[in-house]
């Protein structure tokens, strides 16, 4: 605001009027990030109540594959690292290596999403088969539609990082530092998922 | 990193309407918002309490003569979800918090003003969604708590309505507690401490911890729910190799807490309100610090005392007997700091504090039933009659709804700069009171006689003291009208109200009545002491 006029007098109205305070948006987001955990956490609890009350017949047992999420696994860790990439990057003004990173993090995004489909399609069971079913595609895909949005935030950061002093500066990291936040809280569920989900 | 709130980015005065208008247009001002919670809140509780009273009137006689059955099952469960979503929750949250916590942090605003409107604008829109769905196709019939399978047998495009209005409902409030946390937290004036705070935000704190940990998990049980209605899966289906007692588990993990999201913020109201009109200082500030915390963490972990009929093995009865029986420790903390803070002050007898009294009372026979439910083996021959019934009106009517009226004479004249009439206040508070017990009381005997709750028929036996029931209703649904006429009256032409009407010591009287957009013309003033009114009465003031 100060930058609009530098006039004596309106800066002194101005800093009479605003309130200068620490950037507390990081707080209210991770705020936002335990609700969205305890959303997951009710869904981990009621899957493993079903496991351990509602033991499946026989016949209705599905035993996962697990090379395709295990590759999941190490594509979502890797892209953990290349985002951590990116933000240091910026934080030396080099712009356009960190927007480098920023793709090939949403690339690897889209990479886990399309995996996640090729084995959707190859299971033998569908979402209505049996409560396990149901169960796993609830859980799979609430977690496939974070990634999803994840992904689609890192494009739009990327894209804002291309505009000339644009949004996206060393001196205003806010929005890349969000979807990193985002982005490792959404790696570490899918951590817990495949543990609880395929090994256990 | 710091950044800077600029009042003419986020409350552009000029393009604001002026005057009334501005309460009807979308506003990032706390002030303003908070009253649009309240009165979106107040037409709600109107409809909500017209659906009461077509219940009585359905209950005065034996009979399903008043409306058929299963119109009644929408009615009982339109009239639960609107007053607990969209009248009680809404209310003691967003208006009470918007307007005061600003005020308590020593603020301008609250921390995410447009995250603040967005939650609120969310409200008016679901709200009317579940009450449309009624004339559509017949609202939800599986009452407020949706278990199924009863929800999902009954006609479904009522019960996704319902589920879609409830998802929107939790996510405003996820966003208020989310920005209730930073507000408290993170928008403090430099140098005022945590507890220095007035209790109210303490209060809130521990409100929106709940919110933040609790709602969330509600969120994901009705979206498994919807699946089941739509996608046809089973998670909650026994047919489909379901299990419904997960969904009671999930859902009381939500609605446990629920309760304390619609007390805890009585709770700090009264104990504003109690100080100011006492003249004496809160009994035992630390002690209610300390108690909120504790019935939030205890609150977080009683959930399955709602399920001692549903199957529950004997060390899950117990844990939880055991806990629940440990809540009553910090809550009778609490009655007990009350009660001494009244004890020995200067009381003025006016509406506020008279509603703030029936609170206390209310909630003591309340809490009382609580403890007897939470023994297993009464709770076993109570169940799901009207005892239950009885005791959790005594909690919210008695209690918050008590409160919201209290709160509503004491900030009054803040909002519009008029005193409300007292005569009216007290008849108000009267007839409440006496229609509240009167329709309460009697249903204590009516389940402990077995009485089962949410059927329009029974047995005749009991149709006398239905009758009584029902009357004390229609007094509590005319105690609206004295209430209503004396807004009205008093918005026109009441007493003018000055900045500080009740000498009260708390940071929103230090400034006009009603205060200007950005709360403070100059500095925030900092209060050391919101309670220091022993002072006075010690300095023979
Ligand atoms: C703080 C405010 C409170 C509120 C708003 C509240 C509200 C409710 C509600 C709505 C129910 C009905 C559940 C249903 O639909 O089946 C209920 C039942 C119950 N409440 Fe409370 N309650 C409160 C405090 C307490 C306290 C302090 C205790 C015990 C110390 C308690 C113990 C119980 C028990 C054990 C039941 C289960 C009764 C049954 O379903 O058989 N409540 N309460
Ligand atoms: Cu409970």
């Amino acid at each position: 605001m100060t930058t609009l006029d530098s006039s004596k007098e309106i800066q002194k109205n101005n800093s009479e009027a605003n309130e200068t305070h620490e950037d507390f948006r990081m707080f209210g987001l991770i705020t936002f990030l335990i609700a969205d955990g305890m959303t997951f956490a009710g869904f981990f609890a009621a899957y493993l109540t079903y496991k351990a009350v509602n033991p499946l017949p026989d016949g209705a047992i599905y035993e996962l594959e697990l090379p395709i999420p295990t590759l999941n696994t190490i594509l979502l860790l890797i892209s953990s690292a290349t985002f951590h990439k990116a933000g240091k990057a910026l934080l030396k003004d080099k712009n356009s290596e960190s927007q480098k990173w920023l793709f090939f993090t949403a690339f690897l995004g889209i990479i886990f999403l399309i995996c996640q489909l090729f084995e959707y399609f190859h299971l033998p069971f569908g979402l209505t088969d049996n409560l396990f079913a149901s169960t796993f595609y609830a859980l799979t895909g609430f977690h496939g539609l974070h990634v999803t949005l994840g992904t689609l935030m890192i494009l739009i950061i990327a894209w804002q990082s291309r505009i000339k002093g644009g949004r996206l500066t060393s001196q205003n990291m806010f929005p890349l530092e969000a979807v990193e936040l985002y982005w490792h809280f959404v790696d570490g569920i899918w951590v817990i998922l495949f543990i609880i989900l395929y090994l256990l | 990193m710091t950044i800077s709130i600029d009042p003419q980015k986020t409350n552009n005065e000029s393009l604001q309407p002026k005057g009334w208008l501005r309460y009807f247009s979308f506003s990032l001002d706390h002030k303003v918002i908070g009253i649009q919670y309240l009165v979106c809140g107040f037409l709600f509780y109107l409809i909500g309490g017209t659906l009461a009273s077509a219940i009585r009137i359905e209950l005065a006689s034996p009979m399903s003569d008043f409306m058929p059955r299963d119109v009644y099952n929408q009615v009982l469960t339109l009239h639960g979800t609107i007053m607990i979503f969209l009248w009680i929750v809404p209310v003691v949250n967003g208006a009470f918090g918007n307007y005061l916590i600003p005020f308590y942090v020593g603020a301008r605003d609250m921390a995410f003003p447009r995250l603040n409107a967005v939650a609120f604008w969310l409200i008016p829109p679901s709200g009317l969604m579940l009450v449309a769905s009624y004339f559509v196709d017949g609202a939800a019939q599986a009452g407020w708590t949706a278990y199924p399978p009863l929800s999902i047998t009954t006609p479904q495009s009522g019960q996704i309505i319902w589920i879609l209005s409830v998802l929107l409902l939790g996510g405003s409030s996820i966003f208020g507690g989310i920005n209730f946390i930073a507000t408290i937290i993170k928008l403090r004036r430099p140098g005022l401490k945590l507890m220095k705070l007035p209790m109210y935000c303490w209060a809130m704190l521990g409100t929106s911890l709940l919110v933040v940990l609790s709602t969330p998990v509600l969120a994901g049980t009705l979206i498994l729910l919807s699946f089941d209605i739509i996608a046809n899966t089973g998670f909650f289906n026994p047919v489909l190799g379901g299990n419904v007692v997960v969904y009671q588990h999930l859902f009381w993990f939500y609605s446990h807490p629920a309760v304390y999201i619609m007390v805890l913020p009585a709770f700090g109201l009264v104990s504003e309100i109690l100080p100011v009109h006492a003249r004496k200082p809160l009994f035992g500030y630390t002690t209610m610090v300390f108690s909120i915390m504790g019935i939030v963490v205890l609150g977080l972990v009683v959930w399955a005392h709602h399920m001692f009929t549903s199957g529950t093995p004997p060390w899950m009865r117990l844990f939880f007997t055991i806990a629940t029986a440990f809540i009553a420790v910090p809550t009778g903390i609490k009655f007990f700091n009350w009660v001494a803070t009244l004890w020995g002050g200067k009381i003025s007898i006016n509406s506020a504090m008279l509603f703030s009294c029936g609170f206390i009372i209310n909630f003591v026979f309340g809490g009382i039933t609580g403890v007897a439910l939470a023994q297993v083996p009464f709770d076993i021959h109570v169940h799901d009659t009207y005892f239950v019934v009885a005791h959790f009106h005594y909690i919210v009517y008695g209690g918050t709804v008590f409160i919201i009226f209290s709160s509503i004479y004491h900030w009054f004249p803040k909002v519009t700069g008029k005193m409300l009439k007292e005569k009216l206040g007290i008849l108000h508070f009267i007839i409440t009171f006496i229609g509240f017990n009167l329709c309460f009381a009697p249903q204590h005997w009516l389940g402990l006689n077995g009485m089962p709750r949410r059927v329009a028929e029974y047995d005749p036996q009991f149709q006398f003291v239905n009758q009584i029931s029902s009357l004390g209703a229609l007094l509590m649904a005319m105690s609206t009208i004295p209430f209503l006429i004396n807004v009205y009256l008093s918005v026109r032409n009441g007493k003018d109200a000055g900045d500080n009407p009740w000498n009260a010591l708390t940071p929103e009287w230090l400034t006009s009545s009603p205060p200007p957009v950005e709360n403070w013309e100059g500095e925030a003033p900092l209060v050391e002491e919101p309670y220091g009114y022993g002072k006075e009465i010690t300095e023979g003031k």
